[in-house]
């Protein structure tokens, strides 16, 4: 009897103190940010720069992935939904329509830097100079064959590609679907490679789906390997396999530059200069979302965005730049500054 | 009738001394002497790799444990802190600590004047570098105005060369007399042997080397033939015409890059980082500034090599030099990282800790463990003790079954869901955490339960519902208690389970960057395997060890576990 007392007893003490925190919800005080994994490096150093020069309490930083942070974000405005997200891409339509829909109005849209996508290799495998077109010719799942018709990717060798590659297996290592580096792979390199092959003019002209159905379907054959979410992975495989090259962001061959080396892309290689230049092609802009609704309703969302568009965080010799985040040409910083003083929020005809 | 077979037919005996029937017997033996070797190979195979990858993860672990600092002698000005404001802690947290240790460093490394070896040098600092002078100071403000003896934090990438991740370093004595043309800037240094023969022979022959793989390309190229190749054959031609000039021409100046090993000049107290050489005259930039620019006499300088190349490192040569400057008066120190404890995360590997996803951790299992003990003994005594046994009680066994079997992201899917977006909890809280993991351990402790109380002989509540008492009592004064240990081992194992899930937790938002050691069940938290994810996913390589660490401190904890459901089980156990 008696022992059957005390768990009752503490049972209902559970019950109690699920019903006291339902109404805990109700407030909050600390900034709540979602999105890609890919920024989580840059967006968690401001949050805790933020926390460290005492303007409030340092941000939750999910890591959510951009798609998944999106749908997060969209979902309503109130203190349960977070106040930004991190992107590694800009907004899409149908998420903008899904914002608007659920309430989320007023979205500011803020770009931090440049991040360059990268295809690197080891240091001791043969150094590739590519171009996009056989980047494309490498991985598309389809490829024109000698008749002009699409036929199965038969290359086997880099070699077989163009005579001038070296001799060696194609073996890319890269992101599975579910994350924005590979939409932006296949946005930067195949699209571009895609329209630049002679022998594929005329079927982008008359078959826009299916020219975007052939650039977006990567090899199933083994040359392209999906390494999952994990950078780190990737570089320890190339590490062990010298022929192998991988795709990831910049951060990952500057932070690994004793061992890995970048593959030049139509003749830039990728460094810190030519990817702030806009002259590498495999650089993409990253961004953040900054739910303008909830600005003066959660303290800190203007001076986070502040903080993190200040010339301390993204300048070139910001702390920023040192975590491996490729700074915006001064022009181009200076706007964004501007832009989130402003807080102006985007409109449908901004989204593409 | 034919059935009675052995009547008539010869009688079957058994005859154990043939050779079919040795030769049976061997093949027997034989057998069970292979399934003996099979066994024994899967188990050596699995000890192999769990030892593999316990090795892996100590090797890499136990660096996190320590971390290097400088120890130095900050003089602290009598004006850092106003005195009227000195027995106010917040004006001396808030006091800007950078001028302190960067004057402190200076000290230690005098005479350096350019803006980029400054930089370099105060950048070999943690920003957290004063944490520790801090807190020494809020708790003495006393010391203001004195000299304090404090370790300053080194960056992660200082430590990472200290603990071994930089080059080798090879010194040999100079055999000639060496003359400096100055102290710092870009001097040159002659001597009167011919010191560096060694060096140009060397740069010669990786010339060579590099001259003989572009002719090979060159070769398989031209086999091609065709016109589109032809830019880059003569492309490869020319630069192979460059290199052989070079490695023909004797006298000429040989210049040293980041692709080849450093080579540097350790002379009248300074070091001189060699660009250009010849036989017996050098060129080269000055890190280290000289006391003067005296004849060194043979013996008294050295030529330093770091053998990796400096494009294949993450520290400069001009770090390498700092760092072991540094090391050679004795100001780095290995410590014992307790941050690594009490901290929570941070984006600085060097000052990033577990406390956060340790206390979130706990804080998460006690909720789970407080309602899944009570909620999950309770149903098992029920279902094997009271319930009926009809079609409704075997479904609700199935299922219970069947929810132990389930993937543990959907309890995570249901936790957002029900307890986010039903009943309107906070995210990221250790509450909803503890619920998720309540429902994915729930099946497990109620299943052990049941096991245990089934395994309590029927004749103890027999004798116990003979002398007069209830069912309930006969269950809850005897079989209950004789089932604990079992009851306990089961829960047990069912926390250790829960302490190493992620999944669940990604979506109600505990897979986060949390830098606040969270205090109450509603605050925002992480859990140790999340912070482990999130750790191994970061570009820095030191954080590479700061998640073998925090894999040592999960498979503690989980050992610990494992180690007292043994324990309880040794101890409590009944046999009848």
């Amino acid at each position: 009897m008696i022992t059957n007392r005390k768990s009752a007893a503490t049972l209902s003490v559970a019950v109690a103190a699920l019903v006291a925190t339902t109404a805990i919800a109700a407030a909050r005080d600390q900034i709540r940010i979602v999105g890609s994994s890919t920024v989580y490096p840059f967006t968690t150093a401001v949050a805790e720069q933020f926390g460290k020069s005492g303007l409030g309490k340092t941000p939750v930083v999910e890591s959510t992935g951009t798609g998944g942070g999106m749908k997060l974000f969209c979902a309503g405005v109130g203190v349960g939904h977070p106040d930004m997200t991190n992107a590694s891409r800009a907004i899409k339509k149908g998420e903008f329509e899904d914002c608007q829909k659920n309430g989320v109005t007023d979205i500011v849209e803020i770009k931090v830097g440049i991040d360059g996508l990268v295809l690197a290799q080891s240091k001791g495998g043969t150094p590739l100079k590519l171009t996009l077109e056989q980047v494309f010719l490498a991985l598309a799942e389809q490829v024109p064959g000698a008749d002009g018709k699409l036929v199965a990717n038969p290359h086997k060798n880099w070699s077989d590609i163009d005579k001038s590659l070296p001799n060696v297996k194609i073996e890319v290592l890269g992101p599975p679907p579910t994350s924005g580096t590979r939409d932006s792979f296949h946005e930067l390199y195949m699209e571009v490679g895609a329209k630049k092959i002679a022998a594929l003019k005329d079927m982008q002209k008359a078959d826009a789906k299916g020219f975007e159905k052939l650039w977006k379907s990567l090899r199933k054959d083994g040359a392209f390997v999906e390494a999952g979410e994990n950078d780190n992975v990737i570089v320890q495989k190339l590490e062990a396999n010298k022929n192998a090259v991988g795709i990831f962001g910049y951060s990952f061959l500057e932070e690994n530059a004793s061992k890995l080396r970048g593959a030049s892309i139509n003749g830039v290689e990728p460094d810190y200069d030519t990817i702030s230049g806009g002259k590498f092609p495999g650089a993409r802009p990253l961004f953040f979302y900054v739910k303008k609704q909830h600005v003066g309703v959660i303290p800190g969302i203007a001076e986070f965005a502040a903080e993190y568009v200040s010339d301390k965080a993204m300048s070139k010799d910001g702390y920023l730049a040192r975590k491996g985040l490729v700074a915006l040409p001064k022009a181009e910083a200076e706007k964004v500054a501007a832009a989130v003083k402003a807080m102006k929020p985007l409109t449908a005809a901004d989204v593409k | 009738m034919t059935d009675i077979a052995g009547t008539d037919g010869p009688a079957f005996r058994l005859d154990m001394t043939s050779d079919a029937a040795k030769r049976r017997i061997r093949k027997r033996y034989a057998a069970e002497a292979r399934f003996k070797a099979y066994g024994l190979a899967a188990l050596a195979v699995t000890t192999l790799f769990v030892a593999a990858l316990v090795f892996d993860i100590i090797r890499n672990g136990i660096p996190a444990f320590t971390q290097h600092s400088l120890m130095m002698d900050v003089a602290v000005p009598a004006d850092f802190v106003p005195a009227d404001k000195r027995s106010n802690p917040v004006a001396i947290r808030s006091a800007d600590y950078f001028p302190v240790t960067r004057d402190a460093l200076k000290a230690a490394i005098p005479g350096i004047q350019s803006r980029q070896g400054e930089r370099t040098l105060v950048r070999l600092l943690s920003s957290g570098a004063a944490d520790e002078l801090r807190d020494r100071l809020v708790a003495d403000p006393g010391l203001i105005g004195k000299t304090v003896r404090v370790p300053l934090l080194l960056s992660d990438d200082a430590d990472l060369y200290f603990k071994g991740s930089g080059t080798p370093i090879i010194k040999r004595n100079g055999v000639g007399t060496a003359t400096p043309s100055g102290t710092t800037g870009e001097i040159t240094i002659l001597t009167s042997s011919n010191d560096f023969a060694a060096e140009v022979v060397a740069i010669k022959q990786a010339a060579k080397a590099k001259a003989d793989t572009l002719a090979i390309e060159a070769a398989r190229l031209a086999t091609f033939g065709g016109q589109s190749l032809a830019p880059r054959i003569a492309e490869i031609n020319a630069e192979i015409a460059e290199l052989r000039a070079r490695v023909d021409s004797p006298k000429v100046e040989e210049v040293l890059d980041g692709k080849l090993p450093s080579k540097l000049v350790e002379i009248n107290g300074g070091l001189v980082k060699l660009t250009r050489l010849t036989d017996i005259s050098v060129a080269g930039e000055v890190l280290l500034p000289l006391t003067s620019a005296a004849e060194a006499k043979p013996g008294n300088w050295r030529v330093v090599t770091y053998a990796t190349p400096e494009s294949n490192r993450k520290v400069s040569d001009l770090e390498i030099g700092y760092l072991e400057r540094l090391r050679e008066k004795g100001f780095v120190e290995n410590r014992f990282n307790t941050r690594f404890f009490t901290a929570g995360d941070s984006r600085e590997p060097e000052l990033a800790g577990i406390r956060g996803a340790l206390i979130g951790s706990l804080l998460t299992l006690a909720v789970t463990l407080v309602l899944c003990v009570p909620i999950g003994v309770l149903a098992a005594v029920y279902l094997e003790e009271f319930a009926a046994k009809n079609r409704l009680t075997d479904i609700i066994e199935v299922n219970i079954n069947n929810l132990a079997a389930v993937p543990s992201i959907v309890f995570g899917l249901l936790g957002l869901a029900v307890f986010l977006n039903f009943f309107n909890f906070p995210r990221s809280a250790p509450l909803v955490g503890g619920l998720v993991l309540a429902l994915l351990v729930l099946p497990t402790i109620i299943i052990a339960a049941r096991a245990a109380l089934k395994a309590v002989p029927p004749s103890i509540k027999e004798a116990a519902l003979g002398v007069g008492a209830s069912h309930q009592q006969a269950v809850f004064h005897h079989v209950l208690p004789l089932a604990m240990p079992g009851i306990m081992t089961g829960t047990i194992i069912g926390m250790a389970h829960a302490l190493g899930e992620t999944a669940p937790l990604l979506m109600i938002g505990m897979v986060a960057f949390i830098v606040d050691v969270p205090g109450a069940l509603t605050d925002a938290a992480t859990v140790l395997p999340v912070q482990i994810y999130l750790w191994s996913d970061l570009p820095e390589q030191a954080f590479k060890l700061k998640t073998a660490g925090a894999i040592m401190v999960l498979l503690g904890f989980l050992f610990l576990m494992n180690g007292a459901a043994i324990y309880l089980r040794k101890k409590f156990e009944r046999r009848w």
